[in-house]
């Protein structure tokens, strides 16, 4: 009780600051919430099943092409545009997943880091569609959905939370559910699991794919609201990225990724107004934000909530 | 009764209310005339277009004190807030959206690189703010984007390309082989000077797109056609100093085919390197010349001191730093568009950016003078883009030194476009 009760404290949170924040950082924590839905993907393969996935900017990147493409050429609107990028997201993470995870540990890393830059090649390659590495801008007319028009502030805030509720809520119910704990047990021992009855490779393939869906649902949502479509979302950077939200927020714990996606902007808006006071700091702000995180690994290398977790709130999902 | 100070009458206190009035309002009046136009910048201070971001703040620095040496715009005094977007689409737009909805700028610019423009300019559409771009890409003019974004400082790459077809046919070769990036900013290049270089009766024999993740460029070269007469090659980022050298050593001092090459693939890299001895006597496409002709317009020395380049393109203050000097000019051009616009319009605050955006369209004529220093322009104000001559520079003893200055009719196209049809 106490668990959902905090769930849906923050919702309700984040639905107050979004009314009440000023234009620029209700529209930042609208990015936030979308991209906290894709390190909440990353979390579910990484932070739960152990997965160390370096390619989830093709799933992404799935998504917001999926999404974009379909409102390109096909003029759908935004809500099959939507599904549309989370179908695609799941079905490139099973495709990728039922060859991927023939392998383990480092090599797994490296196989998705290759299939991920195929992916991008792949965006490249096909740059007549889909506009190469400068991408294209989403028709105005698929930018609705119900009539709203998602490029105005309050459309796009409430779709940027339900997305983000949809996600966290169904997150917190699958990672209590009876599959969740096999996913922790491929993380904690897989081979104990498989002595169980449990089978590792279906675990693993269901918890990427679902991982996959987040993915993807982020990417379109981040297309469809921001009205963006490019290459760049299916470069490393991207992969790395929910890796790094996941792992400051707290891998394996649900609230993590929203965490840690927060506390990046955070860094990234501090360093930035930073240097324009100190102009020796010009520049450095992706530094500072290394600095943060190598200060963040060594001493708290859980994350902020899995740090709590283990320092008493152990109720903490 | 006498009627003074402590007996005023219901006319004098009316009067005194009345000046009292004026004498509060007056001074925000006052302030709100004499407050600063904030200009934001998008800035590439870090990834792939830090070589061209550096300059760019530098000569955006060098308008803006020129600019306000000579009483700012339409009397007010002027600032810019620089941020870093990393050259990075996703963090194009939120620099977008701070500088508008949180910094309260006037307008955004600066933007060079092309995805950057692409993943920002729909938020500037969105916040209804003027985005003026410093890019040369064709996304502005072919229509992609939206009413709010305009290119008034700098030629657009279809232009440019096109309009070097004709000296390059008539001088160097008929029978071309084109190398280029394996992206947007490439097929740019493949597809206008293919048509070009047709319509002046010649032809592209090969076209070699080379991955932008490539390290290593001498797979590539095994591919030029043995009967090219000119190898036409364009490049950008990291790599650029090793295709340039990989391309010399492929070549050795044996025969090789004319030369053209786009000054990107020697941006901020200084043309007497060691290894690109190779390149003596090869041709480039300039829109600035990096040496200064001896036949330079009156006003380059004056830019070239506000910007600190010496006459060789370098630093005044260290001879190794080279300028990006044939794209930073557009950051200066568009700042002094920017004051035109904003003076023309009688623009007095953001709810005057609308009509600033109709002043720009309204411009065509734009003569040489200190406020373009690269030559005269013509604004296009359907397409929100702006034309102006090219130049061919040959490499003579290790310096570039201008053989051909083109005409705007050679880069001329059909309008893709009418922005003006648009709503806001």
């Amino acid at each position: 009780m106490k668990v959902w009760a905090l769930h849906l404290a923050l919702i309700i949170a984040l639905a107050v600051a979004l009314a009440v924040l000023p234009p620029y950082p209700a529209t930042t924590l609208a990015r936030i919430l979308v991209l906290a839905v894709f390190a909440m993907g990353y979390n579910l393969a990484f932070g739960y099943t152990g997965l160390l996935s370096l390619g989830h900017a093709l799933f992404l990147a799935a998504g917001v092409f999926a999404a974009g493409l379909s409102a390109q050429f096909w003029g759908l609107s935004a809500g099959p545009a939507l599904l549309l990028g989370v179908a695609a997201g799941g079905l490139v993470a099973a495709a990728v997943g039922l060859l991927a995870l023939r392998t383990a540990g480092v090599s797994f890393m490296i196989v998705t880091l290759m299939f991920a830059q195929a992916g991008y090649l792949t965006v490249l390659y096909f740059g007549t569609i889909t506009g190469g590495d400068e991408g294209f801008n989403l028709p105005a007319a698929s930018r609705t959905v119900f009539g709203f028009d998602l490029s105005t502030d309050t459309p796009r805030f409430v779709a940027a939370l339900v997305l983000f509720a949809v996600g966290l809520l169904a997150s917190l119910a699958l990672v209590r559910s009876s599959f969740g704990r096999s996913m922790v047990a491929m993380r904690e021992n897989e081979e104990r699991s498989r002595m169980l009855g449990i089978n590792p490779f279906a675990v693993k393939l269901a918890a990427l794919v679902l991982s996959g869906l987040y993915a993807g649902a982020a990417g379109a949502a981040y297309a469809l609201l921001f009205g963006y479509a490019g290459a760049n979302f299916a470069t490393i950077q991207y992969s790395i990225l929910p890796m790094l939200y996941v792992l400051l927020g707290g891998a394996g714990t649900t609230i993590g990724p929203f965490l840690g996606a927060l506390l990046m902007f955070g860094l990234i808006e501090v360093t930035s107004r930073m240097a324009r006071l100190w102009p020796v700091l010009e520049g450095m702000d992706y530094f500072l934000i290394g600095a943060a995180l190598v200060v963040l690994v060594l001493f708290a290398p859980r994350g902020i909530l899995g740090t709590l977790r283990e320092r008493g709130l152990k109720w903490l999902p | 009764m006498t009627k003074g100070l402590l007996h005023p009458t219901r006319r004098g206190l009316l009067m005194a209310g009345g000046a009292g009035l004026l004498s509060a309002a007056l001074p925000g009046y006052v302030a709100a005339q004499g407050a600063p136009i904030k200009i934001g910048f998008q800035l590439h201070r870090t990834g792939i277009g830090a070589a061209y971001g550096r300059w760019y703040e530098r000569t955006a620095q060098a308008a803006l004190k020129a600019i306000n040496d000579a009483g700012g715009i339409a009397g007010r005094p002027v600032e810019i807030l620089f941020e870093d977007d990393a050259t990075d689409p996703k963090r194009g737009s939120e620099v977008v959206d701070k500088l508008t909805q949180s910094d309260g700028c006037d307008l955004v610019m600066g933007t060079l690189f092309s995805h950057v423009v692409m993943g920002s300019a729909p938020r500037a559409g969105e916040l209804k703010v003027p985005y003026l771009v410093c890019s040369e890409g064709y996304h502005v003019a072919s229509g992609m984007l939206n009413r709010w974004t305009l290119q008034p400082g700098i030629t657009d790459v279809r232009s440019q390309i096109a309009s070097m077809a004709p000296w390059v046919s008539a001088n160097l070769g008929k029978k071309v082989t084109m190398i280029f990036p394996d992206f947007a900013f490439g097929y740019d290049h493949r597809d206008f000077f293919t048509a070009a270089m047709a319509a002046q009766g010649g032809e592209v024999i090969a076209q070699i797109a080379i991955p932008p993740t490539e390290t290593s460029f001498t797979k590539y070269f095994a591919q030029i056609p043995a009967e090219t007469e000119v190898l036409y090659h364009v490049m950008v980022g990291p790599a650029v100093l090793t295709f340039v050298k990989e391309l010399g050593e492929f070549y050795g001092s044996g025969a090789k085919p004319q030369m053209f090459g786009f000054i990107d693939s020697l941006e901020a890299v200084d043309t007497a390197t060691p290894g690109l001895e190779f390149l003596e006597g090869t041709h480039f496409w300039e829109a600035h010349n990096r040496v200064k002709p001896a036949d330079a317009g009156e006003h380059e020395a004056a830019y070239r001191a506000a910007v600190g380049v010496d006459d060789n393109g370098a630093s005044v203050s260290d001879a190794a730093d080279i300028a990006t000097y044939s794209h930073m000019f557009s950051t200066w051009e568009t700042l002094f568009a920017i004051k035109a616009g904003m003076e023309a319009s009688g623009y007095a605050g953001i709810a005057d950016r609308q009509k600033f955006v109709e002043a720009m369209e309204a411009m065509t004529d734009l003569p040489y003078g200190i406020e373009r220093p690269q030559g005269a322009k013509v604004f296009n104000g359907k397409t929100h883009q702006v034309f102006g001559t090219q130049n061919i520079s040959q490499v003579q003893g290790g310096k570039l030194v201008r053989v051909h200055q083109t005409s705007m009719a050679d880069g001329a196209y059909e309008d893709a476009v009418d922005y003006t049809t648009m709503s806001f």
